[in-house]
């Protein structure tokens, strides 16, 4: 077989045997709507409620105050939009940053369309947001407040701990994202002063289309999807029972030993990053140097273009993902190598590679040996390249 | 997502590399997605004798450059003018929607180049009326 090196693990994860096997007799067996009344239901109404204390148990909840849905788009969408429209007598003004997920950005966009406004507080070039500009943002129409925990592309993990304390001193509710951080850096609701957190089942290899809105006993938050009476009145639809059961399997083992997990792959990414900077020059890091998620690395290639690396890449069986502007479907590059303040040229050749439980020794070498011959052949193909050299 | 002829021309350039002493060149950028593109032509009796290109982009944009520089090969000068960004996705047995321009790019430098040579000639440039005639019937929605 041809060799794969997946180094895109932000961007989805394999489901685990132990959490598969979890979830397989909740297909075909154990199939009752936990609705029912009969035994058989009974049986599934237990599953959920076990996945439920297990995500809870994972961020220092409790169970009542985690609710399921569809994923990470829906749980922010719930969050921002549900918020909004039951605060509409109270305030009109949301406050989140200019590196969000399209999840958030464009539920903050959707609200402006329905008379909110939003404020988008920049970020420094690592990508990190200041608390102090939360808190100098915050008005008395402010009615929320949305910061992600990590960021999907540049890893930056962000100060989630002191903008809780602000909002919460300031009385307004505060929702971070926190589908990036979940087994990556230890989260506690109660401590951190979260009132609310969106998580998501297959970037901590979970299954896809499932995940969890926390949201704090108190918080007032009106219901996105209407229908039936699931999840406590709160989010209807019939529960999707093997997802959610993989759900808690999954988020149980990724949080049970985060310091041990996120040291073995922090040491591979380190040599990878180390050994890329090194063998390739004119080679710049984005993101924070040390705030950042354990397994991400993203930096730019001056003079080339990141979808070509990519094809390149895919070529020698390696899996990663890029911010330039070819590669997206809008044509625009990333929206977060542009407010760290990249210009467009080098957002187009920037790269994300994100280590993994799929990912051995064996693989930082590959790509140290494959990447750097990929940069050189794209290189000597390059005018902008051409020119620096002649120029110099 | 895209086809074995792009992925060849892609993975296997025809004409990479810069032209020592060209008689026209021409680098034309794309402000949608920010490529750059450099064509190199030698001409002789009229005709494209050689032609090379360098390009800082997308796997179309390179892959569009290739076959664009192969297409002009042996043309004269007015063949060469003629060859539009459809042809070369044409040629390319097709690019995905999103990323017809970067054919777009193939065509402008070609005309770039040969303006370039027709200037150094001392010749009146070429206008460039025969491009937006292809846009129109494209759609003609540049923006
Ligand atoms: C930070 C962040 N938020 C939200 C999402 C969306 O999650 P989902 O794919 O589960 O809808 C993602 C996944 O790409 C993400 O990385
Ligand atoms: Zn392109």
């Amino acid at each position: 077989m041809k060799k794969l090196v997946y180094m895109d693990h932000a961007a989805t994860t394999p489901v685990k045997s132990e959490v598969l096997d979890a979830m397989l007799p909740y297909f075909s067996e154990q199939f009752g709507n936990p609705s029912s009344l009969y035994a058989l239901a009974r049986v599934s109404k237990e599953a959920v409620e076990n996945a439920r204390a297990q995500v809870a148990s994972a961020i220092g909840a409790s169970p009542d105050e985690i609710f399921f849905t569809a994923g990470g788009s829906e749980s922010d969408n719930w969050a921002i939009k549900g918020t909004a429209f039951a605060n509409r007598k109270k305030g009109d003004h949301i406050i989140t940053s200019a590196i969000e997920h399209h999840a958030v950005l464009h539920t903050c966009a959707y609200l402006e369309t329905q008379g909110f406004s939003v404020t988008y507080l920049p970020v420094d070039r690592y990508g990190l947001v200041s608390p102090k500009d939360v808190e100098e943002a915050i008005t008395d129409r402010t009615i929320l407040v949305t910061v992600m925990a990590a960021n999907n592309e540049i890893g930056t993990v962000q100060p989630i701990r002191e903008i809780g304390r602000i909002t919460r001193e300031r009385g307004v509710p505060f929702h971070t994202d926190a589908v990036q951080a979940i087994g990556a850096v230890q989260i506690d609701v109660t401590e951190d002063a979260i009132d609310m957190l969106s998580l998501s089942g297959h970037k901590f290899y979970g299954p896809k289309g499932i995940g969890a809105l926390y949201v704090r006993k108190g918080i007032r938050l009106g219901n996105l999807v209407h229908g039936g009476g699931q999840e406590r009145r709160r989010r209807a639809g019939t529960e999707n029972i093997p997802g959610i059961v993989g759900l808690g399997k999954a988020i149980e083992m990724a949080t049970a030993d985060i310091p041990g997990h996120t040291a073995k792959i922090a040491a591979m990414r380190d040599r990878l990053c180390a050994g890329i900077l090194d063998a390739v020059p004119d080679t710049l890091l984005n993101g924070h140097p040390t705030l950042r998620l354990p397994n991400n690395i993203n930096v730019s290639f001056r003079y080339i273009e990141g979808e070509s690396i990519l094809l390149m890449l895919d070529a020698h069986g390696i899996c990663a993902s890029t911010g330039s502007a070819c590669s997206s479907a809008s044509l625009e590059p990333s929206h977060v190598l542009l407010a760290v303040g990249l210009p467009h040229e080098t957002a187009h050749g920037s790269l994300r590679l994100t280590l993994g439980d799929l990912n051995a020794d064996g693989d930082v070498d590959y790509v140290l040996d494959v990447l750097p011959k990929v940069v050189e052949r794209l290189r000597s193909m390059s005018p902008l390249y051409a020119a620096r050299k002649g120029g110099v | 997502m895209y086809n074995e002829t792009v992925m060849d021309h892609f993975m296997n350039p025809r004409n990479v590399g810069e032209m020592t002493d060209p008689d026209g060149v021409g680098e034309v950028g794309n402000p949608v997605c920010g490529d750059i593109m450099k064509i190199f032509l030698r001409i002789r009796d009229g005709r494209v004798e050689d032609a090379t290109f360098m390009t800082f982009g997308c796997g179309a944009a390179i892959a569009s450059s290739s076959m664009a520089t192969e297409l002009i090969r042996g043309k004269t000068l007015e063949e060469a003018w003629e060859i539009t960004n459809t042809a070369v996705a044409g040629a390319l047995q097709g690019l995905p929607p999103q990323k017809l321009h970067c054919s777009v790019l193939a065509e402008e430098g070609i005309h770039a180049a040969i303006n370039d040579y027709r200037k150094k000639q001392r010749l009146e440039p070429w206008a460039e009326t025969a491009r937006a005639a292809h846009e129109e019937e494209a759609g003609g929605d540049a923006e």
